[in-house]
């Protein structure tokens, strides 16, 4: 990895509502260009909102947002006006985990896509819908020429899901941060769009962020998985170690839980317990009041993220040691 | 002409647990607004002639290519939206039809949740209230409707005394969707129809929410239609699996067979899509090319026939019909392949019991 086309350091995230919930903690971590990092973790352990944060979507009046991101050597929350609109959408964008949060129901998808284009570029109306109508063929939309003038809802979830791959793609991203884009796909369906994006990043050679519960989609297209829970990254290895050797128990945990064919007919492996209260973190390990490895020094004091080589590991009494494996 | 109507699963023999719902010949076409002038108005047949039943107490999959009409077949069960025609039966009483089941009493047995959680849930309700809303307007007093929904929240692993005030744009996606959960327990329904419903959940949650739908099962009898594009689960959960294609069932039996000895090409190629959860052994092509037909003109003949590898002249001749698999109770599938006496030349040979 050269210089990375993502830098994020320390970065934190607290919600002020009634409650003040701390979505992320010191989250920090790089992104090579051409790379595919996969973000794996608990419901509720602030991949959406590493996410969103990346794209500056959080309001500021209710937002603390500490630390440091930088894109292609920009820093990203200092971004403001003109910048941020074309850094948005333009240098980085999202494929969301509900479409019904990137689309406008009023307009049809043909029309937003070509939209999106014209407030990135100067280009004019017609070559602009050209452009849209060629994405949408490129995601496998089929019948595109129709579906152009179709209204999201008009659309299948797993279509919607490819208009929006086509949204975000339009203006040729340098990163792309996908939030669980196959979640809605059927099992052809999102083998193809793995593929697809898989091609698409090779071609292009942007950096992409997918986010996934799926473990195998994980492992179709990611180069190294980063493993979140509590709002901080507890693991992350190259792919095809860590699902044969996971680290944190975690995700051990996470890993046995994932129902296959051999489990029919008996209760699945769940992790005990539930996640943490965001506003009030225990002191030491997030995971300690459901972890079997759990130690006094774990709940008394935080395990920090240490590194070594392509891997980084926050635990005391880790399944595997960082050393034994190197 | 291509849509003969299909031959419905046989009627339940003795000894099968009655059927808690009996879908026939249900279909929804939507218009498609019109492009220019004049001619003729265009449909998309969303849901071409289903039929299918689902035994109480059991959990029948749905699956099927996203745009299939699952999610359109699930709404009109729980007449969200009118269908073009068919009939529903509900408990042995047909629904909505003079004299028999008030739709108001339906819908409160049958309860949905959907695959988009943020779209299903009032911002301005913290989520107890969210819950204890539908026992609420079905008359629990207020005060024991809130204990209830307290305890549903717990039960769906969303600790109650941290997540019970909290509106839904505080909750992550995997939470907002076990709300959604509870709140449809919460009206003590029959029939659970769960579209997508786990499938933003991360996987030690979503062992929970499994898990729990199985307890329930057992505990209350409910019984479940379940749609999901994830096959494990599906595999999972399910006693029967139904495949659909372009709005039509193409398969139905129980769960071991359509993932044992499945008898349609389509299934199968379904069936091997599932990534192997080995980085050693990406996938390197699609086991389905092509897209899916128009469903506004849908081909002649069986409808995957331009996608299968094993079509032949008859498959655009004759739509197949769904057709009980010889040697297999309670397996049916739409494929000349199972007839021998349907003129494919392969006819008999791989797909029989
Ligand atoms: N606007 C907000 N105000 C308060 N809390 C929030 C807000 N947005 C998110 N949260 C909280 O921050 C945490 C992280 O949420 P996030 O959406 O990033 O989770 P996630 O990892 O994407 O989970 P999932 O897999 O369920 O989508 C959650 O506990 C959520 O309740
Ligand atoms: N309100 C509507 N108006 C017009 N067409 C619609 C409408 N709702 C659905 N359709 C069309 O009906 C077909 C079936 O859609 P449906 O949502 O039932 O599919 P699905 O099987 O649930 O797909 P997915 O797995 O992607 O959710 C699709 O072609 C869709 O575009
Ligand atoms: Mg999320
Ligand atoms: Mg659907």
């Amino acid at each position: 990895m050269t210089t990375p086309l993502l830098t994020v350091r320390d970065l934190s995230v607290q919600f002020h509502g009634n409650r003040v919930a701390s979505a992320l903690n010191q989250v920090s971590f790089e992104l090579g260009q051409d790379e595919v990092l996969g973000l794996l973790g608990e419901s509720g352990s602030g991949k959406s909102v590493t996410l969103r944060t990346l794209l500056r979507l959080h309001p500021a009046r209710s937002t603390r947002i500490q630390g440091e991101i930088r894109v292609g050597g920009q820093d990203v929350l200092a971004l403001k006006g003109r910048a941020l609109d074309l850094y948005r959408g333009g240098t980085v964008s999202m494929v969301f985990q509900e479409p019904g949060l990137a689309f406008d129901p009023v307009y049809t998808i043909g029309r937003q896509i070509t939209e999106a284009i014209r407030a990135h570029e100067s280009i004019d109306a017609r070559s602009a819908a050209a452009r849209a109508l060629q994405m949408l063929e490129m995601v496998q939309i089929p019948q595109a020429r129709r579906r152009f003038d179709a209204y999201p809802h008009e659309l299948s979830g797993g279509m919607r899901q490819r208009a929006m791959i086509a949204l975000a793609l339009a203006c040729k991203p340098k990163l792309l941060l996908a939030d669980e884009p196959t979640t809605a796909l059927d099992a052809t369906v999102q083998i193809q769009i793995l593929l697809l994006l898989r091609e698409l990043q090779r071609e292009t050679g942007m950096s992409v962020i997918f986010v996934t519960h799926d473990i195998g989609a994980a492992v179709e297209v990611a180069d190294r998985i980063a493993v979140m829970y509590a709002g901080r990254i507890v693991e992350q290895q190259p792919v095809d170690r860590i699902v044969h050797t996971p680290r944190h128990p975690y995700t051990e945990g996470l890993l046995a839980a994932t129902v296959g064919p051999e489990h029919r007919g008996q209760p699945l492996r769940a992790i005990p317990g539930s996640p943490p209260d965001l506003a009030a973190l225990p002191p030491g390990c997030s995971f300690a009041p459901r972890c079997a490895y759990v130690s006094e020094q774990c709940r008394r004091d935080r395990p920090p993220l240490l590194a070594a080589d392509d891997q980084a590991l926050a635990c005391w009494h880790p399944v595997r040691g960082l050393v034994e494996a190197a | 002409m291509n849509t003969p109507s299909q031959a419905s699963p046989a009627p339940e023999r003795g000894g099968r647990p009655q059927p808690l719902l009996v879908v026939r010949d249900l279909k929804k076409h939507f218009p498609v607004r019109d492009s220019g002038f004049g001619g003729p108005r265009k449909f998309v047949h969303a849901v071409d002639g289903v039929n299918f039943s689902v035994p109480k107490g059991k959990t029948l999959g749905i699956v099927g290519e996203s745009g299939c009409g699952k999610s359109t077949t699930a709404r009109l069960v729980a007449r969200l939206m009118p269908a073009d025609a068919g009939s529903l039966i509900f408990d042995g009483e047909g629904v909505a039809e003079f004299r028999g089941l008030h739709l108001k009493e339906f819908r409160r047995k049958l309860q949905m949740v959907f695959q988009d959680s943020f779209a299903s849930l009032n911002p301005r309700l913290t989520i107890a209230e969210t819950v204890a809303y539908g026992p609420r307007v079905h008359g629990t007093p207020a005060a024991k409707a809130m204990q209830q929904a307290r305890e549903l929240l717990d039960r769906v692993g969303l600790d109650a005394a941290n997540f019970a005030n909290r509106y839904p744009h505080e909750l992550s996606g995997g939470q907002r969707q076990r709300v959604n959960i509870a709140r449809a327990l919460a009206y003590d329904p029959q029939l659970v129809i769960l579209d997508e419903a786990v499938a933003a959940l991360d996987k030690s949650v979503q062992a929970q929410v499994l898990n729990l739908l199985q307890e329930l099962k057992a505990e209350r009898g409910l019984t479940y239609l379940f749609i999901s594009h994830d096959l494990h689960v599906v595999h999972y959960l399910s006693d029967y699996v139904m495949v659909m294609y372009l709005g039509q069932v193409i398969e139905t039996g129980p769960v071991e067979r359509i993932y044992g000895h499945t008898a349609h090409p389509y299934t199968r190629a379904l069936l091997s899509a599932v990534p192997s959860m080995d980085p050693a052994r990406r996938t390197e092509a699609s086991p389905l090319a092509g897209d899916p037909p128009n469903p506004i003109n849908p081909p002649s003949g069986c409808r995957f026939r331009d996608r299968c590898p094993r079509a032949h002249a008859v498959c655009a001749d004759r739509a197949p019909e769904l057709a009980a698999i010889h040697g297999a109770p309670e397996h049916f599938a739409a494929c000349h392949l199972n007839d021998t006496a349907s003129g494919h030349p392969d006819a008999g040979q791989e797909f029989s019991a």
